[in-house]
């Protein structure tokens, strides 16, 4: 037995092709989009993993570090390190800022990390070039998508840093990738103000009489020494004992050193439910009416591809073909090109996801929604060409 | 006819549709979860490390002589300024002595006046004298002419009270002579006091060395104990440096140091390790030690500026030794992962001593030919598939 369908493709193959790459595009267009959603969600969930904490400890009645502002006193690490359950506790600072590298800046976020060797929470946790931090300063573990390469000099506020490290897929929850410094230049970074404002804040004190008084040597630096501290961090992240349960650990920090604590699914909810809520809806909404849209592109295709042969059916009802074979060729061919589109759709998707400036994670399971979704769509739009086929009058394939 | 016809476009849309179908398998294959993850590999060897601290530092001098008056005044003059090369003992600045100066010229006149006291009392010792030796002469006189009867009793008794009075009024004399030479004593001593204060009014260089501070200007007044001129001894300079506590164990005294000033980058200078303070810092975590130079520079680096110091700490023996880039963390513990016959196993380990280059050498969980990942695309687990590279994707050589 001969395929109709096959036959038909073979008839018309370049139009048939063709309008499969052309649907594939369109389909392509769709999985991106789908990417780029799951991108956002991705770099929130990977900044979290990337901290590789259990719990974070913020400043009391903030939803820090990402979400809002969060200030700690950098020696309230110790404290936590006492609470029981907990391994291991470290400060971490996050700043959002141009990092200068020569002629060019690059939007970075700043991650402040105790130097304390690999696995320390909050230090990158794979390199793809170079190594770990090693010194108490200057030093910079960079991700790949800075642009930055190895022995670069980075210029962050008013000290240089060399690049030592490369990593990947460091980002903070906006898609800024991270630039790695050992912590204590970040709290300079991020507390110290610049030069001019220092010594402006210097005279403005000097003039004042209160603190500049003739008869007490030595109060006027007293003062300004206080007033050039940094003692500061943005959280404390907590690696809870093997056999702990986060929730167990952070409930007595909570209460006794009445700061903030959120375990890891508290995090994702502010990061993903709040921060990039309005961001991840938008991308969404744009998402549902893209795959919507597609459908009906294919729907019409479809349909008037099949009008488009409405005399050729006429002629083989005239010729006693049974309805069930018309029936079987149209939807072979509109699932045909379902498939040709979905799979360079695929690969279309594929090959333009890294050009993107900022993360698409195509997730294979949207692959899989995407094909089902697209044959699901082809079949329907086949019924609907079916039924206008059928109701064809084989007494057209003669008239005019 | 027909059949070639056909046969050709069969021919046609297989060569679309095999090439995507071919492409779509290797997209499947070669992105996603299914792909094998891009990682390098190194072969552990036994390697011997020279750990090395890391250090931020400010130059500062050894000794500070903060030069000011000892009680509240106003300054007089400043002599030096700063930069000035100064010599032991040198006059720096005078405080105004006010009335200081009068007090000694009156103290001058004192003395004078006591001078001319005991004159006069020397001369009351000498007129009691001759009166005394005349009484005496008298006495004993009458005492004779008694003896002979020539003279009576009572006036001989006139005469020997006569000598009694005049022995009196010498030691009154001498007493009086003795009064205004402590009187002397004490105005020279009130003299030498007053000089002794306006001396000290003059503010005088303790030691050579470069005046790095001029505090006041002729004209303040300054309370006691604040200082007026800062000398520093330049040969005394050496740089207060700070080490992260994390990583300061071997630290200690005769360490040779190198050092590069934030000035001067690129010319690194030498040092030594003069001392570890006992004491550390508490807030910033630090411990603090003091690392002096080899030789000064000629252009002498300013106080309070920036230094980074690298201390080299003696070589340990050969162990096995990783990059710090192969050791994760996987669930609490800290490890590598190992590469077997292209299969993943994750080896926890006891991580030794590290170098500042990153080379962290391996106590336990590992032994020389190892073969462990250094660089991964992504984060890896046991069920990883891995392709080893030369290089990842994206770096360049």
């Amino acid at each position: 037995m001969i395929s109709l369908a096959g036959r038909d493709i073979l008839h018309a193959w370049g139009k048939f092709v063709f309008t499969g790459v052309g649907l594939g595009l369109l389909i392509g267009v769709t999985l991106t989009m789908a990417g780029v959603y799951r991108g956002m969600v991705d770099d929130a969930r990977v900044l979290l993993d990337n901290s590789s904490a259990d719990l974070w400890v913020v400043q009391q009645d903030t939803l820090g570090p990402y979400a809002e502002p969060s200030s700690l006193y950098d020696d309230t690490y110790r404290a936590i390190l006492g609470m029981p359950g907990v391994d291991r506790a470290a400060n971490i600072t996050y700043l959002t800022m141009q990092v200068r590298q020569g002629q060019r800046d690059v939007r970075a976020m700043i991650v402040g990390v105790v130097p304390g060797g690999p696995g320390e929470p909050g230090q990158p946790g794979y390199l793809i070039a170079g190594r770990q931090i090693t010194r108490s300063h200057y030093e910079a573990v960079a991700d790949l998508a800075t642009g930055f390469k190895l022995g670069d000099e980075l210029q962050i506020r008013r000290n240089r840093y060399r690049v030592v490290g490369l990593t990947r897929r460091m980002v903070s929850s906006g898609g800024d990738p991270m630039v790695f410094i050992p912590l204590k230049d970040a709290q300079e970074a991020q507390f110290l103000k610049d030069n001019d404002a220092i010594a402006q804040q210097r005279r403005r004190t000097a003039e004042n009489p209160a603190f500049n008084r003739p008869g007490v040597p030595g109060l006027l630096e007293a003062v300004l020494a206080s007033q050039s501290v940094n003692p500061f961090v943005n959280a404390v992240l907590v690696q809870v004992k093997p056999g702990f349960i986060p929730e167990e650990v952070a409930e007595p920090i909570r209460r006794w050193k009445r700061l903030q604590v959120y375990t890891r699914a508290q995090m994702e909810e502010i990061l993903i439910g709040k921060l990039i809520a309005t961001a991840a809806k938008q991308i969404g909404m744009f998402l549902v009416i893209l795959a919507i849209v597609s459908a009906a592109i294919v729907a019409f295709i479809i349909y008037t591809l099949t009008l488009g042969k409405i005399r050729e059916i006429a002629v083989l009802k005239l010729i006693g073909t049974r309805n069930r074979t018309i029936a079987a060729m149209i939807l072979q061919q509109a699932l045909g090109l379902g498939l040709i589109g979905f799979v360079v759709g695929k690969i279309a998707a594929t090959f333009w996801a890294p050009i993107f400036p900022k993360y698409v994670l195509l997730e294979p399971a949207d692959a899989v929604r995407g094909f089902v979704g697209v044959m699901v769509i082809c079949a329907l739009a086949s019924v609907l060409a079916i039924r206008a086929a059928l109701k064809v009058d084989p007494a057209e394939a003669i008239g005019g | 006819m027909t059949f070639l016809s056909v046969n050709r476009r069969v021919v046609a849309l297989l060569a679309v549709i095999v090439p995507l179908l071919i492409l779509m398998v290797y997209v499947a294959l070669r992105s996603g979860p299914l792909a094998p993850i891009p990682v390098t590999a190194t072969v552990v060897a036994e390697r011997a490390i020279t750990p090395s601290l890391f250090g931020i530092g400010t130059v500062t001098s050894r000794y500070t002589y903060r030069i000011g008056p000892t009680a509240a005044g106003r300054i007089k003059q400043v002599a030096v300024q700063v930069g000035d090369r100064v010599q032991q003992g040198q006059l720096l600045g005078e405080m105004d002595p006010v009335d200081l100066d009068d007090r000694i010229a009156a103290q001058g006149a004192a003395l004078k006046r006591a001078e001319s006291i005991i004159q006069a009392a020397e001369a009351q010792v000498r007129e009691a004298s001759a009166r005394k030796a005349y009484a005496e002469n008298q006495a004993n006189r009458y005492e004779q002419l008694l003896q002979a009867r020539a003279v009576s009793e009572e006036t001989v008794a006139a005469k020997r009270q006569e000598r009694q009075v005049t022995e009196a009024g010498l030691a009154a004399a001498r007493a009086n002579h003795d009064a205004a030479r402590q009187e002397l004593a004490r105005v020279r001593a009130d003299r030498e006091g007053l000089i002794q204060q306006r001396a000290n009014l003059r503010l005088l260089a303790p030691v050579g060395g470069l005046v790095a501070a001029r505090n006041a200007d002729p004209g303040t007044t300054v309370v006691a104990g604040q200082s007026v001129v800062e000398v520093i001894d330049p040969a005394s300079l050496w740089i207060h440096v700070r080490f992260d506590q994390l990583r300061v164990s071997g630290l200690r005294a005769g360490l040779t140091a190198q050092i590069v000033l934030r000035s001067r980058e690129g010319v690194p200078l030498s040092g030594r390790v003069l001392r570890v303070e006992p004491m550390a810092d508490a807030v910033t975590e630090e411990t603090l030690a003091k690392v002096t130079l080899a030789a000064l520079p000629k252009r002498l680096p300013s106080l309070g500026e920036l230094a980074e110091v690298t201390v080299a700490l003696s070589a340990l023996p050969a162990a096995p030794a990783v990059p710090n880039a192969s050791i994760q963390r996987v669930d609490g513990r800290l490890g590598v992962w190992l590469l077997a016959a292209d299969r993943l196993r994750f080896a926890p380990v006891k991580v030794g001593a590290v170098d500042l280059e990153g080379w962290t050498q391996i106590r336990d969980g590992l032994k020389a030919g190892d073969r462990v990942i250094v660089y991964s695309q992504r984060a890896l687990n046991s069920r990883s598939r891995v392709k080893v590279v030369e290089r990842l994707e994206g770096v360049s050589p």
